[in-house]
């Protein structure tokens, strides 16, 4: 369990125009988001000595941005080969490399061209070699396929309903509206939701998450350091990573998984809260990992804001809305702010916590989460002012 | 004879003998000799026991529909534009393992949570069969 409440923070952030055709190279994204994530919390290049990312091959790989950025010395620069799960995962181990002396202060990106690049979503190769072997012959190949599988079962266990899902939907886009760098910002109504197309049942268009082209990065370094920096630290208060017993042997596999009505939320709820030392009921703004609308329902279940089955009718009510009990996705989430992969979510929630989040302010917010994750692993923080 | 389009599964050292089986149209799976259970997918070793002695088994091919989606939007679509709408389905058989699979011969919007199901092999080209399902 984490034991380092309140000893690190994130002490800067940046990020790159969020957009469908950079035009530009993952490289430029991603020094880019990691330079200007420097510059905001006022240290020189030549301090930062870590350099920490995840993808899919789809990227390029910390030691190439550590080479952009000009790092004088790189002494923790490393790639983890996942997605989204590992959103907050990166920040927990770049904490970790500096508690164990690698590095001072480290650099923590996600960098893409989503949509104009590689598609995540875009199919694989026609030869299934390994668990795609079990799947792709079938035509089950996508993760919106995927994750389809996972909301059926909730909506059989509980009853959960598509117009449910459609409030999540709903909630991201009317604050993306806030939201200037929001690449989907035009409102949508339930009836939007549900005439949108049907991409795979149960999943309508509006349930699934944008492709985007950009980059962002936070940096991280303890507590002690940050409170000499620029802004005002955000603190690391608790953290937690997991997803208990057979995760899978890759992101999509979930086919040994004992309940697809619950996800990796269910199996850290306690790590999280007991790191952290406070409970659902202190959130004051949740940044959720939302690549569909139906992971936010889950993750709200497994880490305790409501009961299991309750999701569907937790969101609903203005509930999730800014000025709600749970404000969630205030920057629009991966539905209508960007896809870069669950980091933008940390990006949001520490402009909240300084106040720095103009429009899409959330008055008084001094806690908040984030997650990253859907399936079978993922990880998540709560992070104070 | 155009050649099949689709995705067909890579066999390996593990996998080998559910293909081969398939395309026997028997549907075959592991039993462990160390702790009795089956195992799906194919491994060397029970994720239970670990022990690496065990046997294929043919399975009654019976089971039940745990979840389902219905492909509308094909991806790739050049390839799967002509079989949508299709069903994806994770089948829990008798024999206690959870199997993906498409269902067939049943109009995707009767499938339900629980249905009963049974074994039908495809045989989608000359190399490859698929074990499918269709309505018991
Ligand atoms: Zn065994």
């Amino acid at each position: 369990m984490w034991t380092l409440g309140d000893k690190y923070a994130i002490a800067g952030v940046g990020f790159t125009d969020y957009s469908k055709r950079s035009g530009r190279t993952v490289q430029s994204l991603a020094v880019e988001a990691c330079g200007k994530a420097a510059a905001d919390a006022g240290l020189a290049i030549a301090d930062v000595d870590g350099i920490i990312s995840f993808h899919f091959n789809d990227s390029v790989p910390a030691m190439s941005v550590a080479t952009g950025l000009g790092l004088p010395n790189a002494r923790y620069a490393i790639d983890y080969q996942s997605g989204g799960n590992s959103a907050n995962l990166i920040i927990q181990t770049a904490v970790a490399a500096i508690e164990a002396g690698m590095a001072t202060s480290v650099l923590c990106y996600r960098a893409m061209n989503g949509r104009s690049g590689f598609r995540l979503g875009g199919g694989r190769e026609l030869a299934a070699h390994g668990i795609t072997q079990y799947t792709a012959p079938f035509g089950w190949i996508t993760y919106p396929q995927a994750m389809a599988m996972w909301c059926r079962r909730h909506m059989i266990e509980y009853g959960t309903t598509s117009e449910q899902l459609g409030t999540v939907a709903v909630t991201c886009r009317r604050n993306a509206a806030l939201n200037e760098r929001a690449m989907q910002r035009e409102p949508i109504t339930l009836e939007d939701h549900q005439n949108s197309r049907m991409i795979v049942e149960p999943f309508h268009l509006l349930d699934i998450c944008l492709e985007s082209d950009g980059a962002c990065a936070v940096l991280v370094t303890s507590a002690e350091r940050a409170r000499d920096l620029r802004h005002r630290p955000v603190y690391i208060k608790g953290a937690a990573y997991g997803g208990g017993p057979v995760q899978g042997d890759d992101l999509f596999d979930a086919m040994r998984w004992p309940d697809h009505s619950r996800n990796y939320a269910h199996y850290i709820a306690d790590d999280l809260w007991r790191s952290a030392g406070v409970g659902p009921a202190d959130i004051d703004v949740a940044e959720i990992y939302d690549c569909f609308t139906y992971s936010v329902v889950m993750q709200l279940e497994g880490l305790g804001f409501c009961k299991p089955g309750e999701g569907g009718d937790f969101v609903q009510d203005g509930r999730i809305d800014r000025d709600g009990a749970l404000p969630i996705n205030t920057h629009g989430g991966l539905l209508s702010e960007a896809y870069i992969h669950g980091l933008n979510h940390v990006v949001e929630a520490v402009e909240q916590l300084r106040g720095d989040a103009g429009e899409r302010q959330i008055p008084g917010a001094e806690i908040a989460l984030t997650t990253a994750g859907a399936m079978t692993c993922g990880g998540a923080m709560v992070l104070r002012n | 004879m155009t050649a099949y389009q689709k995705p067909v599964p890579a066999p390996d050292a593990d996998s080998a003998p559910f293909w081969r089986g398939c395309r026997e149209h028997r549907l075959l799976l592991q039993q462990c000799k160390g702790c009795g259970k089956f195992r799906f997918p194919a491994a060397q070793f029970c994720p239970a026991c670990r022990s690496d002695a065990a046997e294929w088994l043919e399975a009654s091919g019976r089971g039940t529909v745990y979840s389902w989606i219905v492909v509308v939007h094909p991806v790739p679509g050049d390839i799967y534009r002509d079989d949508v709408p299709y069903a994806v389905a994770l089948v829990d058989l008798e024999e206690g393992v959870r199997m993906p699979t498409n269902i067939i011969g049943c109009d995707p919007r009767y499938i339900r949570a629980g249905m009963a199901v049974t074994v039908t092999f495809d045989d989608v080209s000359a190399e490859l069969t698929l074990p499918k399902f269709r309505p018991a």
